[in-house]
């Protein structure tokens, strides 16, 4: 039977390293099957998080060959014949132990979103062509590979000043929903740190959901931002009224 | 020992999905303390993976629709086992309930006036499902989720709990571990509600994640509680069956709700032949006239064709294409054909998109271009925790249950969207009488430090022993022994030998050994994992013993027909002296104003 070699981070916070499985291929066979493969007949405190297996819960995020990715849509026939392949734990994260990481921060950052607002208490009409963009949005599955590939996180740890790709998603879902009427431009600039997103679209490119955050999410909303702060004319208008 | 952290609510929820959710944002609501506790992370748990939709009459594409047909199609999709009130009032608050997720942020499909779109389903006489494409559970999940979030619910996550405490007859607590560390933790609770899920884990061909290993069923039976109804385990109709690593994996109900048409090798459309005679009315008599109601759907225009076929109930169409598989008539990975490919690729696209990614990534199929391979899926069991109607409250005091992990709703067969509406109509009742119950409960009911202790020691024994088997291995033997003996349709030997060999299983239970130590241990952690689905399914095997007929998702291949006596009755499975314990009892009678419905 056919096998793939795979180097699997084992380890917690203080120590750890590749350890080298030989697993057998079965046809369409996932990077998370292969793990599952190692807990049931290998080494059974391989530490792994998963849910749906279909792509819809966003928990199985690890790097494989360096590339955040979901371990349960990444098939291993799309690597090369006898290419070692190497999993490892969300870089962004604090390892807990193998390939699990402390994801609570992002939870934290949601808190401070101020959720869908508005004084509409009749029935809703709302038109499809008017939330396309939202729904696009929702498709988000919060994965947290885009939160692991930026690299105003995963390089400068700026997890203090900057809320990331999923968040700036989830805030432009409010934002452009019809019947919302709260601002978070404030927000944005200020404890969403959005400033410090300088639109490399790495965050789009890993999207599981195939959600073009950069383009419909980061930009939009960047845009709204200069548009409250920064644009001259309102300003001015401002100051006339302030009179 | 005091080697765990303690941890006080007035209201514990267990479980995350939209049940759980919605339990403690209605428990918060009434201004209780409520701590949410979840396997998995939050917005994680199995309600992610319903697809087609939320059922609830509102009318929207449909006038004629109203909660009294609704509630006719439930208790007929059960085959009149529900509990009457159940399904009565789920019927009734499922369109408020709808409406308020709307109002929290869920951003549903519309119809051309703006109104939140509604689909077809099987079982279901007018479109009623409000969806989100194929991802309405997604959608469910995460509305609850940030709505809870913004209403000061403390959320304990990767946390599971082992045990159920009571002083005397009253819930005071429960006990669990942390999965990140280890550690375990004691939540003292004047109100606990269950809402855990369901069991499809026991089963090697599930649609059901790691979770679903009937936690809350177990728990409840070890506290005292009936578990009702649990020979009726729904096997769902379409799952994947290529390739082997995601066999079983949901092909959402919707494809079939769009106009999805199902074939065998032969080409033959076969469901004309599968329509039971009490139903055949309701639906298409040729392909001629399923043409036409598809035409009319996609137009959203009116038309007096009948639906498809393919829109029977679950139970009817599992059972066509398992016997169409048996008798050599099927696709070449062992399903039958699943054909949407017809319609235009844009339009599948914008309804199904989930289904169009999950079958190009996972199995190299565009659905927009050929048919799928489906078969049947363990996915739901409709048996659970017997409750009260309107308050969700179990027979023990202070213990709640609402969604799978509770009887009664669905009887002997859910349709297709009435989980979700399920989750959130005795989600938030159940929420709401457990912050009842713990606000008028005078004092705190205590907890035996003793049943601790000796709760750790249950636990620790894999990971103190010296030697035994590997718990994977049990878990293999335990899918084999339920898939073998206890699957879509069952006899008296099968059933018998099953048992038997659950029992054998059972004993292996003392004897089970894992390594490395309890942080973040899969291993140790599907030890308890099994105790709680070998209780599950030999409750599952001892209730379908006992019932000696065919009914809904129980089909008996040596009782083919329904038993006039036993539509009167419910198995209920309980613990006595140590022992599992089965009797029959009466279902509730439904008042006349609601008899006289179904005339």
């Amino acid at each position: 039977m056919a096998k793939v070699t795979l180097k699997v981070y084992r380890g917690d916070k203080e120590k750890g390293e590749f350890k080298t499985y030989e697993v057998p291929i079965e046809d369409g066979m996932v990077i998370l099957d292969a793990i599952h493969y190692i807990q049931a007949n290998i080494d059974n405190d391989i530490a792994v998080r998963w849910n749906c297996k279909a792509a819809k819960c966003g928990s199985c995020s690890a790097e494989v060959n360096g590339k955040p990715s979901l371990m349960c849509k990444t098939r291993l026939d799309r690597f090369a014949k006898d290419e070692v392949i190497t999993v490892q734990p969300l870089k962004t994260f604090p390892l807990i132990k193998d390939l699990v990481t402390d994801v609570s921060w992002n939870y934290e950052v949601n808190k401070h979103i101020t959720p869908l607002t508005s004084k509409d208490e009749g029935e809703w009409v709302i038109y499809q062509e008017d939330i396309e963009r939202v729904q696009e949005f929702r498709k988000c599955i919060e994965c947290f590979l885009c939160q692991d590939v930026c690299h105003v996180l995963r390089d400068h740890d700026k997890h203090a000043n900057f809320a990331g790709p999923r968040f700036l998603v989830r805030t432009a879902g409010l934002e452009m929903h019809p019947k919302d009427t709260a601002s978070r431009t404030k927000y944005l600039k200020e404890e969403g740190g959005i400033g410090y997103c300088n639109i490399t679209k790495c965050c789009t490119e890993v999207c599981p959901e195939e959600i073009h955050i950069t383009d419909n999410a980061i930009i939009p909303l960047k845009e709204r931002v200069v548009d409250d702060f920064y644009d001259p004319i309102a300003k001015f208008l401002k100051g006339l009224f302030k009179k | 020992m005091d080697n765990y952290k303690v941890i006080e609510h007035d209201v514990i929820v267990i479980g995350a999905g939209g049940a759980g959710l919605r339990a403690a944002i209605e428990a918060s609501a009434q201004g209780v303390s409520t701590g949410l506790v979840c396997k998995s992370l939050l917005g994680k748990a199995h309600t992610v993976m319903a697809e087609g939709g939320i059922a609830a009459a509102l009318a929207n594409v449909d006038s004629e629709d109203g909660w009294q047909t609704h509630f006719c199609d439930t208790m007929k999709g059960g085959k009149m086992l529900n509990n009457y009130r159940m399904a009565e009032l789920h019927a009734k608050e499922a369109p408020m309930r709808v409406k308020e997720l709307e109002k929290w942020g869920a951003v549903f499909d519309r119809t051309k006036d703006g109104k939140i779109l509604q689909r077809a389903f099987g079982g279901h006489k007018y479109k009623r499902l409000c969806h989100v494409g194929d991802r309405t559970g997604l959608e469910l999940i995460r509305t609850l989720q940030d709505k809870g979030v913004h209403q000061g619910i403390n959320v304990y996550m990767e946390c599971t709990i082992t045990k159920l405490f009571k002083d005397g007859d009253t819930i005071s607590g429960a006990f669990g571990y942390y999965r990140n560390s280890g550690e375990y933790v004691l939540f003292k609770a004047k109100a606990i509600v269950l809402a855990t899920g369901g069991v499809g884990k026991s089963f090697s061909v599930t649609s059901n994640s790691w979770e679903y290993t009937g936690d809350g069923h177990a728990l409840a039976y070890e506290a005292g509680c009936d578990l009702i109804d649990m020979e009726f385990l729904q096997f769902h109709p379409t799952g994947m069956v290529w390739p082997p690593g995601v066999k079983g994996i949901l092909v959402t109900e919707g494809v079939r709700g769009e106009g999805g048409i199902l074939r065998n090798n032969k080409n033959e459309r076969f469901m004309f032949k599968y329509l039971p005679e009490s139903t055949r009315h309701e639906f298409a008599e040729t392909e001629a006239e399923a043409s036409q109601w598809l035409e009319a759907t996609l137009n959203l225009t009116k038309s007096t064709a009948r639906r498809p076929p393919e829109l029977s109930t679950r139970d009817n169409v599992a059972r066509a294409i398992y016997t169409e598989v048996k008798e050599g008539r099927g696709s070449p990975h062992g399903g039958v054909f699943l054909d949407i490919s017809y319609q235009d690729s844009n339009r599948i696209k914008q309804k199904l998109p989930s289904m169009y990614h999950q079958f190009k990534e996972l199995a190299d199929v565009d659905i927009t271009a050929g048919p799928m391979e489906v078969g049947p899926t363990a996915h739901y069991i409709m048996g659970g925790v017997r409750v009260d109607a309107d308050t969700a409250q179990s027979k023990v005091k202070g213990l709640f249950a609402c969604g799978e992990v509770s009887g009664g709703m669905h009887g002997a067969n859910r349709l297709g969207g009435n989980s979700l509406s399920d989750l959130i109509v005795f989600g938030a009742r159940a929420g709401l009488h457990a912050a009842n119950y713990a606000k008028e409960l005078k004092g705190k009911p205590s907890i035996n430090g003793k049943e601790i202790e000796a709760e750790i020691t249950d636990l620790e024994r894999p990971l103190n022993a010296q030697s035994g088997q590997n718990p994977y291995d049990l878990h293999k033997e335990l899918n084999h022994i339920m898939s073998t003996y206890v699957g879509i349709f069952r006899e008296e030997n099968d059933l018998v030998t099953g048992l038997d060999k659950l029992v054998e299983l059972n004993k292996k239970l003392d004897n089970l050994k894992v390594v490395n130590n309890r942080t973040y241990n899969p291993g140790w952690h599907m030890c308890r994992d099994l105790k709680n689905m070998l209780i599950c399914s030999m409750a599952i095997t001892k209730s379908a013993l006992s019932r000696k007929e065919s009914r809904g998702a129980h089909s008996r291949l040596d009782y083919t027909e329904t038993d006039k006596e036993l539509s009167k009755v419910n198995s209920a499975v309980f613990k006595q002296d140590g022992e599992m314990k089965l009797e029959h009892t009466p279902t509730l009678s439904m008042p006349e104003e609601l008899a006289k419905l179904f005339n």
